[in-house]
């Protein structure tokens, strides 16, 4: 996973509620086995007609946001199905920061798991951040997260909170399995205590 | 862990009992005991086990079936879509590589994951569970705490059994009193959906209580905790109690004997104490639900089946105005419009939220002796193999083959747009499935979801109707 320090970038906005993840990329895109390769076909049914050309009025078919790095929304970003597809299709597009009100928690989690930065912010600073980024090109937001702080074109700084494990983690581009794999001991003690005598196994040659 | 003598919940005690160790800011490391595996959000999984040279922790513990892009038409006959089958070969050489207990195609077990879990047996009370999958929140009907992950996740627990998690908060709905005739769990569970929002449960694990639920069977209770995540909730579960020991008895992968009755005694104990803390309580009537369909493309739009679609004009918000307006226009629905009425050209009866063998008997009750309405196709998908030869034995083919319907095979379908079983572009569907997104069954398809028994109604009318009206009617 590539790290998460500083990020100055266009933002694009998406001012609607509960974008769910089946926009985010669509099912019939789920098919790979792949990791990357998805972002042509972020929002997918919003970015392109029948035939395959792109909608002019979708925002990240308008300059400067089809390079943009930095997504904001509405509340519940993320909601419906677990698809880490989803992430992938955004950071394939580009975008390392999501911002909004509120997200889901399958989604929130996945971001972090992917290098992708999100920050939940009050809903009216999610729309002072879009008016910032409705100024185009020159309108960049900075997002620095050992500051954890947002920056605006003004120069006004904005707080935003992160649990400090996730914060490590994105920083250093950490592997997580790696350091639980550090509590291995804990683990298989774990699995010896009496009072788990009940879970049974699954024996391979049972399941037909 | 330490365990405080403070009353504590289901959610609470679960939890407590499989912490291995508190890191650092609350984070904890959570055992699993059970990890489900199907074939789209495992490659890139197993891919990166083999990467960085890991086995899988527990094998044991783990079990693989086929699901989301199965054709449920014949079987015998390959599938056809190449990258479809190169996921499903995929998923064969992972399992066969890393030792993997797997239902293939070919089983007369396999099914839909969220069915087969519980229906064999492998899914129990008090554990935890994890799939890839959003809807793994079905199993916590079982009394378990059951979630969905991402892949990266799927990853950490082939490797590790665990998953890093901070605990969370808790939440109540109690459904009290009893629900009239014709309503059924899905009815339910769209009106707390209604009720609470896409995003009411967001953080929360939903414990789900009172009368009309303790009066529900699995299949019913499945059906509730499936939708936890149409709430936002991390996962939902229900007290264990009698109706869940006798359906966990016999089942295969079930604790037998001796050991089965100290199981029920641990589950027992499970029960959130009196006192408990809930972060978060809901109360809704049984009496004042009735029959549900949802209008929108979320499914908080949820509507009684005698109500009328909303206008933007009802709003004061002007984002919330322009959702219900871009809905409106997906849908192709006028603001203000009865919601029945509606026609459909498809009826789709299936999907982990309502392919149980109860899910089949309530529609078979409403279609027998009537005909699928001209124009159109109304399908059953049995959740299982086992599931459609239960339903074969007591004759429900033939009541739904007399009737027009197809009998198909066993799979997600078209819940979602994966497998050969999607609407074209401006089809409008009654689905049983749980998610009325945008482009969910298929690109531009139009999604209304409601219970079996609506659906079969939806069927056998050609529109939206009130399945209380067809059972006035004598056949």
């Amino acid at each position: 996973m590539d790290k998460f320090t500083e990020l100055t970038a266009i933002a694009a906005p998406m001012p609607t509620e509960n974008i769910d993840t089946d926009q985010i990329i669509p099912a019939r895109f789920l098919k790979t086995i792949q990791r990357t390769g998805l972002g042509k076909n972020a929002f997918a049914a919003q970015r392109y007609d029948a035939d395959g050309n792109e909608k002019p009025d979708f925002v990240l078919n308008q300059e400067p946001y089809r390079h943009a790095e930095i997504l904001i929304t509405y509340d519940n970003l993320g909601c419906g199905s677990s698809r880490e597809h989803a992430p992938w299709a955004l950071l394939d597009f580009g975008i390392r920061c999501v911002i909004a009100p509120s997200f889901a928690d399958i989604f929130f989690n996945n971001c972090f798991k992917n290098g992708i930065l999100p920050i939940p912010l009050p809903r009216e600073i999610c729309d002072e951040l879009m008016d910032d980024a409705r100024q185009g090109s020159n309108s960049r937001l900075t997002v620095d997260l050992e500051r954890q702080v947002i920056v605006r074109p003004n120069g006004e700084t904005i707080a935003f909170e992160v649990d400090p494990f996730r914060r490590h983690m994105l920083l250093e581009g950490l592997d997580d399995i790696g350091q639980t794999m550090a509590h291995d001991t804990e683990i298989s003690s774990f699995e010896h205590r009496p009072s788990r005598a009940w879970v049974p196994s699954i024996t391979i040659g049972t399941v037909k | 862990m330490p365990v405080t003598n403070s009353p504590r919940t289901l959610f609470d005690k679960i939890w407590d009992d499989h912490v291995v160790e508190r890191i650092e800011d609350g984070t904890c490391i959570l055992y699993i005991d059970r990890h489900l595996v199907h074939e789209v959000t495992s490659p890139q999984a197993f891919e990166g086990l083999r990467l960085s040279g890991r086995r899988v922790r527990r094998p044991d513990a783990t079990v693989a079936v086929v699901d989301h892009n199965v054709p449920t038409s014949d079987r015998s006959k390959p599938i056809e879509e190449p990258q479809s089958r190169l996921q499903i070969e995929t998923l064969e050489k992972n399992v066969a590589e890393f030792g993997i207990p797997y239902f293939p195609l070919r089983s007369a077990s396999q099914g839909i994951v969220h069915v087969v879990g519980p229906e064999q047996g492998i899914s129990l009370p008090g554990m935890t569970i994890v799939c890839g999958d959003s809807h793994t929140s079905t199993h916590g009907a079982l009394g378990s705490l059951a979630f969905g992950i991402g892949t990266s996740e799927v990853e950490h627990v082939l490797a590790t059994q665990t998953i890093l998690q901070k605990p969370a908060k808790n939440m109540r709905v109690s459904v009290e009193g009893k629900v009239g005739p014709g309503v059924t769990a899905k009815d339910i569970m769209l009106a707390i959906i209604g009720r609470i929002g896409t995003a009411g449960g967001t953080g929360h694990v939903i414990e789900f209580a009172g009368s009309a639920i303790r009066d529900l069977d699995m299949a019913g209770r499945m059906t509730v905790c499936n939708m936890s995540i149409e709430a936002g909730a991390r996962a939902g579960l229900v007290a264990p109690d009698e109706t869940t020991f006798a359906y966990v008895k016999g089942r295969p992968f079930a604790p037998k004997g001796e050991a089965f009755d100290q199981a029920c005694d641990y589950w027992r104990s499970l029960a959130s104490d009196e006192g408990a803390y809930f972060d978060t309580e809901v109360t809704l009537a049984a009496e004042e639900i009735i029959p549900s369909v949802t209008w929108g493309t979320s499914p908080q739009d949820v509507l009684p089946i005698d109500g009328s679609v909303p206008s933007p004009s009802d709003v004061a918000d002007p984002a919330r105005a322009a959702q219900i307006q871009r809905a409106l226009d997906y849908m192709g629905l006028e603001a203000g419009q009865k919601i029945a009425g509606t026609p459909v050209d498809v009826v789709f009866i299936g999907s982990c939220t309502n392919s149980r063998l109860e899910d089949l008997r309530a529609a078979a009750d409403v279609v027998r002796g009537r005909h699928v309405a001209e124009g159109v196709r109304a399908m059953i998908v049995p959740g299982s193999g086992l599931v459609k030869h239960a339903a074969e034995a007591e004759g429900l083919d033939k009541v739904f083959l007399d009737a027009g319907f197809e009998w198909r095979e066993a799979g997600c379908s078209m819940c979602l747009g994966m497998n050969p079983d999607r609407l074209t572009p401006g089809q409008r569907c009654a689905s049983t499935s749980n998610r009325n997104f945008e482009g969910r069954q298929g690109p531009d398809g139009r999604t209304h979801l409601c219970s079996p028994a609506m659906a079969a109604a939806a069927a056998v009318r050609g529109h939206l109707c009130d399945v209380r009206e067809l059972a006035k009617e004598t056949v």
